[in-house]
């Protein structure tokens, strides 16, 4: 098998900040100190007077994007997962998601796979916390091309957006001409028996899980579901229809994450059963982050597994 | 050393902050609720600010170079409904439908619905923090507007403000002036029952900020120290107002009990009474 192309997402955010400040002079750029991790450092080099560091102080920083936002200026704030969604909340959503204002959070270190920093700085809170915030978008796509594609959109958008990245590097799955739309699944790739809808660094191992399961003789539909909010309804109302049975696969809490997403939609639209993988209501713990994916049962074998499993039951 | 402003505008700015402090007790009677005490301490600054100072177009809200103010202290709500009202930027009678169903008068400031209303408030040690973000942007983007901020005293205790106070000093930012509403009461109690942030100037100076400290209810004070704080190069300006929580009714003054109570009828009379006689007073 070929070597497949591994790039971290945050890759991607920090590539995608350098391309806009190339073409646009009309935005700033924040972190709180974590500008080499969160590759808010690539823009700094660039564009240095651009760029502003707040320190280690995520709540003022939040804040004070509100404050540039509010005089008309788009504004990206980035630090950890954590300390963005998780210290920051309520500065989110009362500073910028209250008077919805072009604050862009870029939010790297999301998921287990920080690794070895442990359970303190692995975030896998943020989407559930995020989704809760009226008017915010929330998108936590799935390698690097998809980042870059998504830090524009949010760039073009009206109004607040969260976007989630990850340290490791992950497969590349898409074509750099990939055109990422906010708010739309896609089906990367088509099934009968199973849908796996997944999100993240997720995706790369349900695209595995298809191979898997076809050599079982099983038919998996896989969905990348990049835009957590607003979720893409039709697109899961429709694989709940034709396949009538729905697997989500996150690097994140399976409470309020995707997989609540999904039942959500379902459970309102069109019932079928909905398992859901995931972080299980636990905190992480050290380690390598390919180590810890396996420890946590966020692999394609796992994925095809259970989907292997549910489709014998249905 | 003293420049003192000029009578006639003095007296008008009295009036002024006595309709404005009228309004209050209009709209927390109105609301049933609300917030009369910290608002009546904070009058006469944001009388100053808004009819003698800031850039600002009641015709053109969103003008984009105007000097911004943020109510950080939002829940001082209606005294900066009561001087837009009376400043112009909406009608005097829409303070009665403070905190109603449907109001463009929310309970604590909203950017989106009230005309003139800069930044939304009411969580304690963000709008200080937007503020700031208001002057970088002023100074980054060369817009050249003033940023005006009142914080409470016992907001001093969000370690937010902090943040905000060393950023701001580490930037240089002195197309900032913030003032501190210290009438020494939260609704616990006393700053000293609680958790008292006192000496807020030593502090304050220490963060590096030109720290001037005032009476809060003395025009004269009030301009100086404004026009001291626009001097400055290099630093942001801390403006420690001393206040009376409850001022210009006598029954409200320093009593923790107003913090946040709406006055029933016969209070309201009361008020309103001893704000119309005032009133008559200067216009003598």
């Amino acid at each position: 098998m070929a070597e497949v192309k591994k790039v971290a997402t945050r890759d991607g955010y920090g590539m995608a900040l350098v391309e806009l400040g190339k073409i646009n002079q009309d935005f700033l750029v924040l972190d709180a100190d974590l500008g080499a991790a969160t590759r808010t450092g690539m823009f700094k080099k660039e564009f240095p007077d651009r760029f502003y560091n707040c320190g280690i102080a995520e709540q003022n920083m939040i804040s004070l994007a509100a404050g540039i936002a509010s005089t008309g200026k788009k504004v990206f704030a980035s630090t950890f997962a954590m300390f963005a969604a998780g210290r920051a909340f309520e500065q989110i959503r009362n500073s910028v998601g209250y008077p919805r204002l072009n604050v862009k959070i870029g939010a790297t270190h999301a998921g287990v796979s920080v690794g070895e920093d442990g359970a303190t700085h692995q975030c896998c809170e943020d989407i559930a916390l995020m989704r809760t915030i009226p008017g915010m978008i929330v998108i936590n796509p799935a390698d690097v091309v998809e980042a870059k594609a998504c830090v524009i959109k949010a760039f073009e958008v009206d109004g607040p957006v969260y976007m989630r990245f990850g340290r490791l590097a992950v497969p590349v799955i898409f074509d750099e001409d990939y055109e990422f739309q906010i708010g739309k699944g896609i089906e990367l790739r088509p099934g009968t028996d199973v849908t796996i809808i997944a999100t993240g660094l997720m995706v790369a191992e349900a695209l595995q899980a298809h191979e898997i399961l076809a050599a079982e003789g099983v038919s998996a539909r896989i969905i990348n579901m990049a835009t957590i909010k607003p979720i893409d309804k039709e697109i899961i109302i429709k694989a709940a229809k034709e396949t009538g049975l729905i697997i989500t696969a996150e690097e994140h809490s399976i409470i309020g994450g995707l997989g609540s997403a999904v039942c959500e939609v379902t459970s309102e639209k069109y019932p079928v059963k909905v398992i859901r993988i995931g972080i299980k209501d636990t905190y992480g713990i050290s380690g390598p982050a390919v180590d810890l994916l396996k420890y946590y049962n966020l692999t394609a074998e796992e994925i095809a597994k259970t989907a292997l499993q549910a489709v014998k039951c249905k | 050393m003293v420049k003192l402003m000029d009578i006639k505008t003095k007296k008008r700015l009295m009036q002024t902050a006595c309709k404005v402090r009228m309004g209050i007790i209009e709209g927390t009677y109105n609301a049933k609720s609300g917030h009369p005490g910290g608002s009546l301490s904070i009058a006469d600054i944001l009388t100053y600010l808004y009819f003698e100072k800031i850039n600002i177009d009641p015709n053109n809200p969103q003008m984009p170079n105007r000097d911004r103010f943020v109510l950080s202290k939002g829940h001082a709500a209606p005294a900066l409904y009561s001087v837009l009202a009376h400043r112009g930027f909406f009608s005097v009678e829409e303070l009665k439908r403070l905190r109603h169903i449907g109001s463009m008068l929310q309970g604590h400031p909203d950017m989106k619905n009230t005309p003139g209303v800069d930044m939304s408030t009411g969580s304690l040690g963000q709008g200080i923090s937007a503020a700031v973000g208001m002057a970088l942007a002023s100074k980054h983007f060369k817009s050249g507007f003033k940023v005006y901020c009142a914080v409470g005293d016992g907001e001093l205790e969000e370690g937010q403000v902090w943040e905000a106070f060393m950023f701001a000093a580490h930037k240089k930012l002195d197309n900032l002036i913030v003032f501190v509403d210290l009438n020494n009461l939260q609704i616990d109690g006393t700053l000293d029952d609680v958790n008292s942030p006192l000496p807020v100037d030593k502090k304050l100076e220490a963060f590096n900020w030109h720290v001037i400290t005032i009476d809060g209810h003395d025009f004269d004070q009030i301009e100086q120290a404004v026009e001291e704080a626009l001097a400055v190069t290099g630093k942001p300006t801390a403006i420690i107002a001393n206040t009376i929580k409850g001022k210009g009714v006598s029954f409200m003054e320093n009593a923790v009990d107003w913090h946040g109570v709406a006055p029933n009828y016969d209070q309201y009379k009361a008020a309103m009474a001893e704000l119309e006689e005032y009133l008559k007073s200067l216009e003598d």
